[in-house]
């Protein structure tokens, strides 16, 4: 794709400038429209689930005949009433809508009820007699990789020799790590409201990040053609990566029930039946092995990563991919050896979530180089500085990519500067030394993260700009706005493109019926892929006006120049609506569709080696918590983030996905806790025991700046992607804690903290790091 | 049953034990009060009655009866409402929108009971709203904000 002469003709009025969010006098007035805002057509129905009781047993006996007679009820829909595929998995086709035969996890849907209200279908789902005939069920991911059970064959990715190098290496260190896994809770939980329409089509409202793919699972459900199907969303009430695949069953419910009654049909999970349905992000357990140097740089590494695939594949493999292209972080290692094994376990189906495995491949190496430094007597930073990227031959990933975009080493001197990282250092060390109970700790940690999707032909959109005759103008692209402002900075680089003030644009709802086969809004590509497609749309109708005007008016098409509302040529100035008035009448084409397909991109999955990332994005967080070694409970005092946005086409929006994406992952580190019991029930299926982070556990001082940058690649106004990469800032809280335990003695000893760093892992950890101490 | 809605009389023919944010959503037709949890422990479903802030999910309509019910669509009605919205947009706090309506309204309450919070006060008043995008450090700024903006 060729440069585009964007900066000679915008005006600076619109893009890369902090506007707000195109809802804001919506959402702070109640008048945005989530899909159960949307006025119900009459006689809509509403749907409930009934769950399996059991974590793994054959379906021996369903009785529903007390469903079927309870007040409201209209029907009953078990596996056997799909009209065709009884499978909503991605990528695999190992996800039934409706349990058929058996369930695998405790909470997973058997049946749906369909009720006059939303009250009397949940009273009747709770009506069913079910006999279950128990199977051995498995619960934890260690428990599955021993007994050799995965939902995809492990993968390895290997370069130079692991083995050896570590054989030869002056220093070792043997290592055992765990992560724990994060429910998305998105504040609007999963919902989908289908609604008949004529000639057996169906038109499905529904909070997901991939419409595209709710079109095929309906389709596939329904026995229809995908163009009998539409999906549209104008906003989800948050996504986070638990609508990319996980919105599919409940679509296909409300759709077939839809379809079997011919009657609107509204499906809406309460809280707890969303948390024990759906699947979250995956917990990793790490068994690792480094070697290193006596300057603490890093020889050789290996790893094996056990993860909680859940019952089916769903994403798991991406995300075990993405993991292991991110053990690297923003560090040259030069002989790898990375195993990941998608435990197969009778639990929810774990999914997406903001990182998409990145995060729990990275911060295996943090974890690793904080332990060595601690092993040396060294500073962490010093040894994250001695083995970052560097140049050739130390630019090369473990999977063959040159990182050819580096900024690390000026992100990290220029915070380590800002937050003045040695003197609270020695402060910390100070203040230890006097406060025996109360204990200061200190991290810096950085982010290479990279963007797009490791699959590359998703790496896709489209977009269509109506310029209508009034002068107005909107757009319609493939992303979802699920709060990361896509919609806002997609307006912009129209009007940018066109030369408008952003009150002349208007995004409208992502629909299927108007762009085709779209990918979904995840990998943080949505602004980067959308915003191309968007802008390539605008510049053809741009060219065309460019076109007339040139002929009426004089002078060529290039000497046409749009800006402030306005079309001028040769020292004649037009209002950019008379031009397209004049246009029009013309039969000039005000309409354009525009596509994009990011270059660059290859990779080979069987061997995991190619160019997987169009770019990367940087960033880096130094963070300091104050502990009370007597009851675990600790605070984040201050944080100071620097985060790659490169030429940010919003910074107003960058920087809220900075703070919002640092907090969620703070969350997912220290405060978010998912506990099955015995028997495999999600225990921590309501904010009432499972606990996200609140305004009191932000830091009182918080300075988050964007990193003046501009993308070396092509991207859409030289922007990058920032939905994921700043969640992994809050490592530096987590290495903080840690940092803070390990000066009960002095750092001399590696605290045994596993994530997340409860007050009660916290305690466990500092009565380690004490008897060591003896 | 006979509610006093935003300063509207309305009538709405359900049952005492309905939670008021299901009269309010499905038969009064104001979806600005969102659902989140449904055991008050979220904050999205944030209304006031009498000007306090109550959890609709949790508050049967019969409750609401005699008092006067503030949702975030009659927010617009009192110069404190106006501060704390404008407050929202002017530091750009919204992500994706869900959890607002019920922050602006917690906001709202706290200002008018104590028109000079500090940073510990907003900690306390809002810690019962949660917001999955976070965008808690806004929030905190907003409300310090519209606590300042001149009353009118």
């Amino acid at each position: 794709m060729q440069t585009k002469p964007i900066t000679a003709t915008a005006p600076a009025g619109v893009a890369h400038q902090p506007l707000p969010h195109e809802s804001a006098p919506l959402h702070v007035s109640g008048g945005a429209t989530y899909i159960d805002d949307i006025a119900e057509a009459a006689g809509t129905l509403h749907a409930a689930l009934g769950l399996s009781e059991r974590a793994h047993a054959r379906l021996v006996g369903l009785d529903l005949s007390a469903v079927r007679a309870a007040p409201g009820v209209r029907d009953v829909i078990v596996a056997a009433d799909i009209p065709g595929e009884n499978d909503c998995g991605p990528i695999v086709h190992d996800d039934p809508i409706l349990a058929d035969g058996c369930v695998q996890y405790l909470g997973q849907p058997i049946f749906a009820v369909i009720a006059d209200s939303h009250a009397e279908a949940r009273r009747a789902a709770r009506l069913a007699r079910v006999d279950y005939e128990d199977l051995p069920a498995t619960l934890t991911p260690q428990q599955a990789h021993r007994e050799q059970s995965y939902v995809l064959p492990p993968l390895r990715l290997t370069r130079g020799d692991a083995q050896a190098a570590l054989q030869a290496a002056p220093f070792r260190l043997r290592g055992e790590f765990y992560v724990g896994g994060q429910e998305q809770f998105y504040l609007e939980g999963q919902i989908s409201y289908a609604l008949p329409q004529e000639g057996g089509a169906m038109h499905l409202w529904c909070s997901t990040q991939h419409p595209t793919e709710m079109q095929q699972v309906l389709a596939h459900a329904l026995n229809l053609p995908a163009h009998a199907i539409t999906v549209a969303v104008r906003r989800l009430g948050g996504g986070f990566g638990g609508k990319e695949s996980q919105s599919a069953l409940f679509a296909a419910v409300a759709a077939i029930a839809a379809q079997r009654l011919q009657k609107p049909v509204k499906l809406r999970l309460d809280r707890d039946d969303d948390m024990l349905i759906t699947g979250k992000r995956h917990c990793f357990h790490y068994d690792y092995e480094a070697a290193y140097d006596s300057t603490g740089r890093i020889l050789a590494l290996r790893v094996v990563m056990v993860t909680r695939a859940g019952f089916s594949a769903d994403l798991s493999g991406p995300v075990a991919t993405r993991a292991m292209c991110h053990v690297d972080n923003a560090y040259y290692l030069s002989d790898v050896d990375i195993r990941a094994f998608c435990g197969k376990t009778n639990t929810q189906s774990n999914t997406a979530f903001r990182g998409f495995g990145g995060p729990q491949g990275a911060i295996l190496i943090e974890h690793v180089i904080d332990s060595i430094a601690r092993s040396l007597g060294r500073d962490p930073l010093d040894l994250r500085k001695l083995n970052y990227y560097g140049a050739p031959p130390r630019d090369v990933t473990p999977y063959g990519q040159r990182v050819e975009d580096n900024v690390i080493a000026q992100i990290t001197a220029d915070l380590e500067k800002s937050s003045d990282y040695e003197a609270r250092r020695a402060q910390a060390v100070e203040f230890n030394r006097a406060s025996p109970i109360l204990k200061k700790g200190l991290a810096f940690t950085p982010v290479k993260f990279g963007i797009s999707f490791n699959v590359a032909h998703y790496n896709q959109a489209g977009a269509l700009v109506h310029v209508y005759t009034d002068g107005s103008v909107l757009v319609n692209h493939g992303g979802c706005e699920m709060g990361q402002g896509l919609h806002t900075k997609v307006a912009q680089v129209v009007a940018a493109e066109l030369g408008l003030p952003l009150a002349r644009v208007r995004a409208t709802s992502t629909d299927t019926s108007k762009i085709a086969n779209t990918s979904a809004t995840a990998a943080s590509t949505g602004a980067d892929l959308n915003g191309m497609a968007a802008q390539q749309a605008a510049a053809r109708v741009r060219a065309r006006l460019a076109e007339f005007t040139a002929a009426r008016y004089g002078g060529t098409p290039q000497q046409v120049y749009f800006a402030d509302d306005c079309v001028s040529v040769g020292g004649q100035r037009f209002a950019f609506a008379d031009i397209v008035q004049q246009a029009y009448q013309a039969r000039v084409q005000l309409w354009a569709d525009g596509f994009y397909a990011t270059p660059k991109l290859h990779w080979d999955k069987k061997a995991l080696q190619g160019h997987p990332f169009y770019y990367y994005a940087y960033g880096a967080a130094v963070s300091e918590v104050l502990v009370d070694t007597l009851t675990g409970e600790w605070k984040l005092l201050r944080a100071d983030l620097l985060h790659d946005a490169g030429n940010s086409i919003n910074p107003a929006i960058d920087l809220g996905q900075v703070e919002g994406g640092f907090i969620q992952g703070m969350g997912w580190l220290t405060l978010e806790e998912l506990w099955w019991n015995e028997a495999g029930r999600l225990m921590t299926h309501s904010p009432s025991t499972y606990k996200i982070p609140a305004v009191h556990d932000c830091p009182a001082d918080f300075r988050v700046r964007l990193f003046p940058n501009r993308n070396v690649e092509n991207t859409v106004l030289r922007s990058k992607a920032v939905g994921e990469p700043p969640l992994l800032l809050a490592f530096s809280v987590f290495f903080a804690l840690r940092d803070a335990i390990a000066s009960l003695a002095e750092q001399r000893i590696n605290p045994p903290l596993d994530a997340p760093a409860t007050p009660e892992a916290i305690m466990r950890a500092v009565a380690a790091v004490r008897m060591a101490a003896i | 049953m006979k509610l006093n809605v935003n300063g509207q009389a309305l009538a709405a023919n359900v049952p005492g034990d309905m939670p008021l944010l299901w009269v309010l959503r499905d038969h009064l037709n104001l979806t600005g009060t969102k659902y989140g949890c449904g055991i008050g422990q979220c904050g999205a479903c944030t209304v006031h009655l009498d000007g306090a802030p109550v959890r609709a999910c949790l508050t049967p309509a019969a409750e609401a009866v005699g008092k006067k019910v503030l949702t975030i669509e009659g927010a617009a009605d009192t110069p404190r409402g106006r501060a704390v919205q404008a407050a929202w947009e002017k530091l750009n706090v919204v992500q994706c929108g869900y959890c607002q309506s019920g922050q602006i309204m917690s906001a709202i309450a706290l200002i008018e009971s104590n028109p000079v919070p500090t940073e510990l006060d907003i900690d306390a008043a809002m810690a019962g709203n949660i917001c999955r995008c976070a965008t808690y450090q806004r929030i905190r700024a907003a409300i310090l904000e519209a606590a300042a903006a001149p009353r009118g």
